[in-house]
């Protein structure tokens, strides 16, 4: 059993395409080990600025031997047939074929083919010039004169099996058992002999193979540090991962600006210095302000113990703070309402218009959609009218991921209402599966605004996500709306009808009345008129279809975050039928849902009614005719019959009552009266009855239950 | 440095005499040191001697400081960073030798900075020129913190391959001149290292340049005339890539006063940009049509000797 180890070590690898690349690496080796037959006991990867590492434990010296019979064709067969058979299988003569007899089949040729093991270095010398040549990296090029593409240009490989060197050539790159340190804390080629050894020795020469020890040790340095100066650290998880890729040798050091610039909001300050310069806030862990103080990650042990550093980085950092500083100094003279002309400068998209005219609906949306989350509909269009006014502030143009924050900021300056100033921020909000949505209710009138507007605007040009593609976020904005009306408990908003009239009025018209964005109610017609193929304004449909299939895609999502909360997913099938388009409604109808079949009567209707409701698929599916309406009490022969029909009409005012007032529950109580004579009638009354009369009013009847039921939910989706 | 002369150059002290550094060090290691191309360019890539040396399979090793114009960065003399024109170091090693990354660290040591000191890291930034229709991977060098450099190798000019692969190294000399005296205010910078009243600033030589092509740009080039200018060098780029042209298999004998006007389109490109008259829909069109002039001359390139045509 012998240690594999490999280093591909070349120039500074993007640090966000690191960790990604180690696991690659493991994947590719392993999967063409195990594909030459050769097992391990373990493998691990490491990734950083200048290499990747595999070490992989546990590999046979050789793969093992393996024996093949391949069925030849019969004695006697024509001498074609046997030639072609030995060639293939890479015998000289027939002599060299076993004969085997078989009772039924006459006798036949078989060839035993075997195939030797092979030395795993062999293997390996083979495997690995391969892997590196189809690495799949994002993006890689060439270098120099080569044709190899790497990720930036690779400079040597080390490879050992067992501490031999495996011996082989990529692109005139030849492996060896020498690796180089740290860039600058090192000099001169470093020999190992195994993992340990080398692990060690990289250590020695200034570099931390593993990036999880990176991360570890400038978490602990910034903790330390902070703690020293008797604050605390902004933690940034995606900056950490970043920062271990950009060093070997990581070494924390502490710098400071400025107070003046504390004036900017902190998520500024938070934001500049993190995204030009990859350094950490720090604030004061009392009152939670942010300090005039950062922490940056080098990747030297300084000889003047980093003075230079520190001064360099302070340079920049406050380089940039003046920059950010000036932006919001400029920004606060300007109010966000005068902003408003410049959104007339910037398309929202090709095809709907710019980012005035959409402002422009988000106002007439907002204050429609205000009553119903209890916002003051005068707040909910003034959030709406500057909501996307910070767009055109310097600082959003710096810092993009500050959009809406900057606004909030913004408004705050210049004296607007605080859940107008609330909302401009909010109404973005949840950006993703992790964040909070908002509550308070002019935020909620915004948010739901701006998504809508956003799914119908794209629906109605037929611009859909595809597979991975969406390239609008057009599942987040429905995964959105969704979370804000469940997770606030409301509005309830009949989507269907809805969006039906706003896709109907979405769109614009030149004065001549040709179209020219949004959508196009006549391009169907004149387009067909004029025989001309396909117009640049895709044609989709009606409203009415539009809509539809909007709707569809709310369900699937619907689906998905109930699943993803843990609800059953056959109930969630049951209650969202073609026609479900209120949200709120259909969540609470899955939970109702899943109470009552968890009840002894509830669970006990459920095996009556998919009982019934299978009879009646088989019978329709015999005749091929569905079974409508409802049974005639004159024909009832039995008890059970009567009891049945009369609990249906004692149940179902109790039913539509329940459904129409949406409480749930109620109509699911009601349904649960039918239990015991369905029970009954199922215990003592044959369907298939012989007479034609008696069995088919007896399906009826059935079929009263199946849609009464199915006005709730369809039960036969509920597995058992 | 090996150089006598060097010895008495004091990079951190004088803009001149950092660049005076770089020539003598590119200069010792085989590079052609080429004066600046006398038109307006937005930067030292669209020297030829970059981007149409960059094609084709010779080898070619130059060094040249260039100076660059972007319209929309005039801050009319107000802002401590920012240049309507500025300097930049190019050099291109094409094949790039394997040992490069060290040979651009040596030139940083040249300049007086000490790695041993200060905190130097490549980190990721592919490069990309619409208008030049080429592209590139490589990084921005910083040096504690600071962008020096831009490093890039170069896959693709004008929409063809290079190969061999160019390696570029472009470093914004006021930056790095402001780094190296300890100034923050560009207009600072000592330009000839004289002391008292033998000083020269920065500030001096350009301050007054800055505003009024800050004006120029923003306010009084006419853009009238400026979108005729721009008709015309497409024009005329065309038209000498036609005069040029023998056919299939013959060189072209036409191809840098057509690129000339080529660059002369750009530029236009970029003060009309300043001047708020190109909308977002035109303005792709407008790189568009500056980016096929490219094209264009990237293919005669290749049918000429320089370009490795035979």
């Amino acid at each position: 059993m012998s240690e594999l180890l490999l280093e591909i070590f070349c120039e500074e690898i993007p640090s966000g395409m690191q960790a990604r690349a180690g696991i690659e690496l493991q994947r590719l080796v392993g999967d063409g080990l195990k594909e030459a037959g050769l097992e391990f006991k373990t493998a691990r990867n490491f990734a950083g600025a200048r290499r990747l590492t595999l070490v992989i434990e546990g590999l046979p010296d050789k793969s093992p031997d393996v024996s093949d019979e391949r069925k030849g064709p019969r004695v006697g067969s024509p001498d074609k047939a046997i030639e072609g058979f030995l060639r293939a299988v890479g015998l000289k003569s027939a002599d060299e074929a076993k004969i085997v007899t078989d009772e039924k089949k006459g006798n036949y040729y078989v060839a035993i083919i075997e195939k030797p093991g092979r030395e795993t270095s062999d293997v390996l010398a083979e495997l690995i010039p391969a892997v590196i040549r189809q690495f799949p990296w994002p993006k890689s090029q060439r270098w120099g004169a080569g044709k190899l593409r790497w990720v930036r240009p690779l400079h040597s490989i080390l490879c050992l099996l067992g501490g031999k060197v495996v011996a082989f050539d990529v692109d005139g790159i030849t492996s060896g058992n020498e690796t180089l340190g740290h860039r600058f804390l090192n000099e001169g080629a470093i020999t190992v002999s195994n993992f340990d050894d080398y692990e060690k020795r990289l250590r020695d020469a200034h570099v931390i193979l593993d990036a999880d020890e990176r991360q570890k040790l400038i978490l602990e340095g910034a903790n330390a540090a902070a703690k020293e100066a008797s604050l605390e650290l902004v933690e940034d998880e995606a900056l950490l991962r970043e920062a271990a890729g950009l060093v070997e040798w990581p070494v924390v050091l502490m710098g400071a600006f400025d107070k003046e610039f504390l004036d900017v909001p902190p998520e500024v300050i938070i934001t500049a210095i993190k995204k030009h310069q990859k350094c950490f806030s720090l604030r004061d862990g009392k009152t939670g302000e942010l300090a005039n103080k950062f922490i940056l990650v080098s990747n030297l042990i300084a000889d003047d113990g980093g003075k230079a550093i520190i001064a360099g980085n302070e340079r920049v950092v406050r380089a940039r703070l003046s920059d950010a500083k000036f932006f919001w100094d400029q920004d606060c003279k300007i109010k966000l309402e005068d902003r408003l002309p410049a959104l007339e400068s910037i398309i929202f998209h090709e095809k709907l218009g710019t980012q005035a005219e959409r402002v422009e609906r988000l106002k007439v949306l907002a204050r429609e959609l205000a009553p119903a989350v209890s916002a003051d509909p005068d707040k909910a269009e003034r959030a709406a009218e500057l909501c996307k006014a910070d767009l055109v502030t310097d600082m959003v143009g710096e810092f993009p991921d500050l959009q809406g924050l900057m606004g909030k900021y913004y408004a705050l300056d210049q004296g607007e209402d605080a859940s107008v100033a609330a909302a401009i921020e909010g109404h973005y909000k949840p950006a993703g599966q992790r964040d909070t949505v908002p509550n308070d209710p002019v935020s909620i009138a915004v948010a739901l605004a701006d998504k809508l507007d956003t799914l119908v605007g794209f629906w109605a040009i037929n611009e859909k996500p595809t597979g991975s593609k969406d390239p609008y976020a057009l599942r987040r904005a429905a995964l959105g709306v969704i979370r804000i009306i469940l997770e606030n408990s409301g509005p309830t908003i009949y989507l269907q009808a809805w969006l039906e009239e706003q896709i109907g009025k979405l769109g614009k018209a030149d004065a001549s009345g040709r179209w020219i964005w949004g959508y196009d109610p006549l391009s169907e017609i004149s387009d067909l008129d004029k025989g001309l193929v396909e117009s640049p304004q895709t044609r989709v449909g009606s409203p009415t279809r539009i809509a539809s299939d909007l709707v569809a895609f709310f369900q699937d999502r619907l689906k998905v975050y109930l699943r993803d909360k843990g609800a059953r997913h056959d109930l969630v099938d049951a209650v969202v039928t073609e026609d479900a388009d209120d949200l709120l409604l259909i969540e609470r109808r899955v939970n109702a849902l899943h109470n009552f079949i968890d009840s002894e009567d509830g669970g006990n209707l459920l095996i009556g009614v998919r009982r019934a409701i299978s009879i009646l698929s088989a019978e329709e599916k015999k005749s091929g005719e569905p079974i409508v309406g409802i049974a005639d009490p004159e024909i009832f022969e039995t008890d059970e019959e009567r009891a049945v029909w009369n609990a249906y009409g004692e149940m179902w005012t109790d039913v539509e009552i329940g459904l129409n007032t949406k409480k749930i529950e109620d109509a699911l109580m009601a349904l649960a009266k039918l239990r015991s004579p369905i029970d009954a009638f199922f215990d003592h009354v044959t369907v298939n009855a012989d007479n034609h009369a008696l069995r088919e009013n007896r399906l009826k009847l059935l079929n009263q239950i199946r849609e009464a039921t199915l006005a709730v939910a369809d039960f036969s989706k509920i597995e058992g | 440095m090996a150089n006598a002369q060097a010895a008495q150059l004091r990079p951190d002290k004088s803009f001149q005499d950092l660049i005076l550094v770089l020539q003598l060090y590119w200069a010792a290691r085989g590079c052609v040191l080429l004066q600046p191309y006398d038109m307006e360019v937005g930067a030292g890539t669209f020297h030829p001697a970059t981007t149409l040396r960059a094609l084709g399979p010779k080898p070619w090793n130059v060094a040249y400081v260039q100076p660059s114009r972007r319209p929309t960065d005039g801050r009319y003399g107000e802002n401590p960073n920012r240049l309507q024109h500025y300097y930049q170091y190019q050099v291109i090693l094409k094949p790039s030798p394997s040992d490069i990354q060290e040979l651009y660290l040596k030139s940083l040591y040249a300049i007086g900075i000490n790695p041993k000191n200060h905190d130097i890291r490549f980190v990721e930034d592919d490069w990309e020129s619409p208008t030049l229709g080429a592209w590139g991977l490589g990084w921005e060098v910083w040096c504690d913190g600071m962008e020096v450099s831009q490093f890039t190798y170069f896959q693709q000019v004008g929409g063809f391959d290079c190969d061999p692969v160019a390696g570029e190294l472009t470093y914004g000399l006021e930056r790095l001149a402001m780094y190296c005296q300890g100034v923050d205010n560009v207009y600072d910078l000592n330009f000839n290292g004289g002391e008292g009243d033998k000083k020269v600033t920065y500030g001096d030589v350009f301050l007054q340049a800055e505003q009024e092509y800050s004006r120029h740009n923003f306010e009084y080039a006419n853009t009238e005339r400026l979108l005729t200018h721009f008709r015309d060098a497409e024009a005329e780029c065309k038209a000498l890539l036609e005069a040029g042209d023998r056919g299939e298999g013959k060189m072209h004998e036409c191809v840098l006063p057509a690129y000339d006007q080529c660059i002369k389109a750009s530029h236009i490109f970029n003060l009309l940009d300043a001047r708020g008259v190109i909308s977002v829909t035109e303005r792709q069109a407008y790189i568009l049509r500056v980016r096929d002039l490219t094209k264009a001359c990237c293919t005669a390139w290749l049918q000429t000797e320089a370009g490795g045509a035979s």
